[in-house]
C-alpha cells in the first residue's frame, strides 16, 4: 500500500470542487438577479422573523451524537479484530464477546434511562416512574 | 507518472460514467414512480422523456441563486459541494467488473483497491453528515437548522446500525478491500449455489434498511418531507439545490451498488466460454449492472409504496432494533465461526 493508492481521491475532489464551483459560479453570473427584501428573508412561510435564527435545540440531539461516538469507535475496533480473527483464535471471541456485553449494557442503561425515548407521550410516563433523580429526560 | 495519468483516466471515466448514470437514474426514477402510479411521468424531453433530468438541470442552472440575508454566505456555498464530494468519492472504490488482462498488463475495473476498503466507505459516508449540518446550519433561519439537527441524528443513527452490520462480512471474508471481498465471494456452495455474502441474512437485511436512511430516501425520507416539515435545504435555490439533488442520486446508485458488491458478489456471474474474448470481458460488468439496477428498482419501488415514517419511530427502529439486533448477530457469527474454526473451545 503505497501513498500512491490514495491519488484517486484527491483527483476526484479536484474534479467535484470543479464541477460544482465553476457550475454555480457560471449560474450566478447567467441567471437573472433581482432581489428583493421579502425573497432574501429567512423562509417562514410569510410571516416576518421575530427571533434570532439561531436558535437552541433540544440536549437530545447531542446524547444522540456521544451515543454515536461510543458506537462508532466499538466498530473500528470490531473491524480491526475481524480482519484476523482466525490469529487469535476462541481467546480473542472470548474478549470480543466481553466487549461487545459492556456495550450492550452501556445500551441498556441508556435505554432504561429514558435516552432513547423520542416518543413525548412515553418520556412523560418514565418521568413519573424516575423521581428522585434528575433523569437524562429532563435535562433534555 | 504512469500512475498518475492511469488514475487520471480511471477518475476521468468515473466521474462521466457517474453523472450518466445519474442523469438515467433519475429519469428511470420518476418513468417508474408514474408507473407504479398510473401516470405517463415526463415523456416530452427526447424519446420516452430521457432528456428530462438535462432539461431539469439546465432550468436549475438558469434559476436566480439568492443570498439570504441572516446567511453565513461562504459556508452556505461550500454545503452543497461538501454534499457532492462524498458522493462522487464513495463510487471510487466499487468494482464495476473483472479484472481485464490487455498485453499482459492487468487492468482493474475499479478506480482504487484499498486494503482499508470498507473503513474508507464508512468514513466517506459520513463526511456527508457534515454536508447536511452546514447547509441547515449557514442558511441562517430556524426551520432549516431544525430539519439539519434532524437529519443529522438520524443519519449517525443508522451509520452505527450500518456499521455493526457489516462486521460479520468482514469476519467471513477476512478482508476490508472491496475487491478482496468480492473475490472471497466467487466460490459455490456444492456445485452451483454461489457463495455469496447474503448467507448473512439478518446483516444483508440491515444494510438496505441502514442504507434506505443513510441516503434519506423514503420511507425515511423525513429530511425533505416537503408535505409537512422543512428540510435543511429550505433557503437553497438554483443550481446549489441542484447538487443536493445530484448528490442524493448519486448515493442511491451508490449504495445499490455496494450492497451487490458486499452481499451478492459483485460482478459475479455466469460467463460463457464460447463468446469472442472482447464480450467475455463485459459480461462481468452487465451482471454488476443488472444487479444494482434491480436494487436501484428497489429504492424505488420502496418509495413508491411505503409512507414516510414517524420520527420518533425512526430513531426507536434505529436505537432498540436494529443495533441491538446486529450486535447480537455478531456474537452469533463469531461464536459459529469460532466452532468451524477453531472447533469446541472445551475440546
Amino acid at each position: 500500500m503505497e501513498f500512491a493508492d490514495y491519488l484517486p481521491i484527491a483527483l476526484m475532489s479536484i474534479l467535484g470542487i470543479g464541477f460544482a464551483g465553476v457550475s454555480i459560479f457560471l449560474s450566478k453570473k447567467l441567471a437573472p438577479h433581482n432581489p428583493t427584501p421579502e425573497k432574501l428573508a429567512p423562509y417562514e412561510c410569510g410571516i416576518v422573523p421575530l427571533q434570532d435564527p439561531v436558535i437552541r435545540f433540544p440536549v437530545k440531539f447531542y446524547l444522540v451524537a456521544m451515543l454515536f461516538v461510543i458506537f462508532d469507535v466499538e466498530i473500528v475496533f470490531l473491524f480491526l479484530w475481524a480482519v484476523r480473527m482466525d490469529q487469535f483464535g476462541w481467546v480473542g471471541i472470548g474478549a470480543v464477546v466481553l466487549f461487545m456485553l459492556m456495550l450492550i449494557e452501556t445500551l441498556g442503561y441508556v435505554w432504561k434511562r429514558g435516552a432513547l425515548d423520542w416518543n413525548v407521550a412515553r418520556r412523560a410516563r418514565n418521568r413519573r416512574v424516575v423521581a428522585p433523580v434528575a433523569t437524562l429526560d429532563e435535562a433534555a | 507518472m504512469t500512475v498518475f495519468i492511469e488514475a487520471a483516466i480511471k477518475v476521468a471515466v468515473a466521474f462521466v460514467f457517474i453523472m450518466l448514470t445519474t442523469l438515467v437514474l433519475v429519469w428511470a426514477e420518476r418513468k417508474w414512480v408514474s408507473d407504479l402510479q398510473n401516470r405517463i411521468g415526463p415523456d416530452r424531453a427526447g424519446p420516452f422523456g430521457i432528456l428530462q433530468t438535462l432539461a431539469d438541470g439546465l432550468k436549475a442552472f438558469f434559476k436566480e441563486s439568492i443570498r439570504p440575508t441572516q446567511s453565513i454566505y461562504l459556508l452556505y456555498l461550500v454545503a452543497p459541494i461538501a454534499a457532492l464530494i462524498p458522493a462522487l468519492l464513495i463510487f471510487l472504490v466499487i468494482p464495476i467488473g473483472a479484472p481485464i488482462e490487455i498485453g499482459g498488463t492487468t487492468y482493474t475495473l475499479q478506480v482504487m483497491d484499498l486494503n482499508i476498503g470498507l473503513l474508507y466507505v464508512l468514513a466517506v459516508s459520513s463526511l456527508a453528515v457534515y454536508a447536511i449540518t452546514l447547509a441547515g446550519w449557514s442558511s441562517g433561519s430556524k426551520y432549516p437548522l431544525l430539519g439539519a439537527v434532524r437529519a443529522s441524528a438520524q443519519m449517525i443513527s443508522y451509520e452505527a446500525a450500518m456499521g455493526l452490520a457489516l462486521v460479520p462480512v468482514v469476519l467471513l471474508t477476512s478482508t476490508t478491500s472491496i475487491a478482496g471481498i468480492v473475490d472471497a465471494q466467487q466460490g459455490t456452495f456444492g456445485s452451483f449455489i454461489p457463495a455469496w455474502n447474503i448467507v448473512l441474512i439478518p446483516s444483508f437485511i440491515i444494510f438496505l434498511i441502514a442504507g434506505f436512511a443513510e441516503t434519506n430516501r423514503p420511507p425515511f425520507d423525513l429530511v425533505e418531507a416537503e408535505s409537512e416539515i422543512v428540510g435543511y435545504h429550505t433557503e437553497y435555490s438554483g443550481f446549489a439545490f441542484a447538487l443536493f439533488f445530484l448528490a442524493e442520486y448519486i448515493n442511491v446508485f451508490n449504495m445499490s451498488a455496494l450492497t451487490v458488491t458486499l452481499f451478492l458478489g459483485g460482478w459475479a456471474g455466469p460467463v460463457p466460454s464460447f463468446l469472442p474474448t472482447w464480450i467475455q470481458w463485459l459480461v462481468p460488468v452487465f451482471w454488476f449492472l443488472l444487479k444494482t439496477w434491480a436494487f436501484v428498482f428497489l429504492f424505488v419501488w420502496v418509495r413508491a409504496t411505503l409512507p414516510r415514517m414517524r420520527y420518533d419511530k425512526l430513531m426507536t427502529f434505529g436505537w432498540k432494533r436494529l443495533i441491538p439486533v446486529s450486535l447480537a448477530w455478531i456474537i452469533l457469527c463469531a461464536v459459529a465461526i469460532g466452532f468451524r474454526e477453531f472447533g469446541a473451545p472445551w475440546s
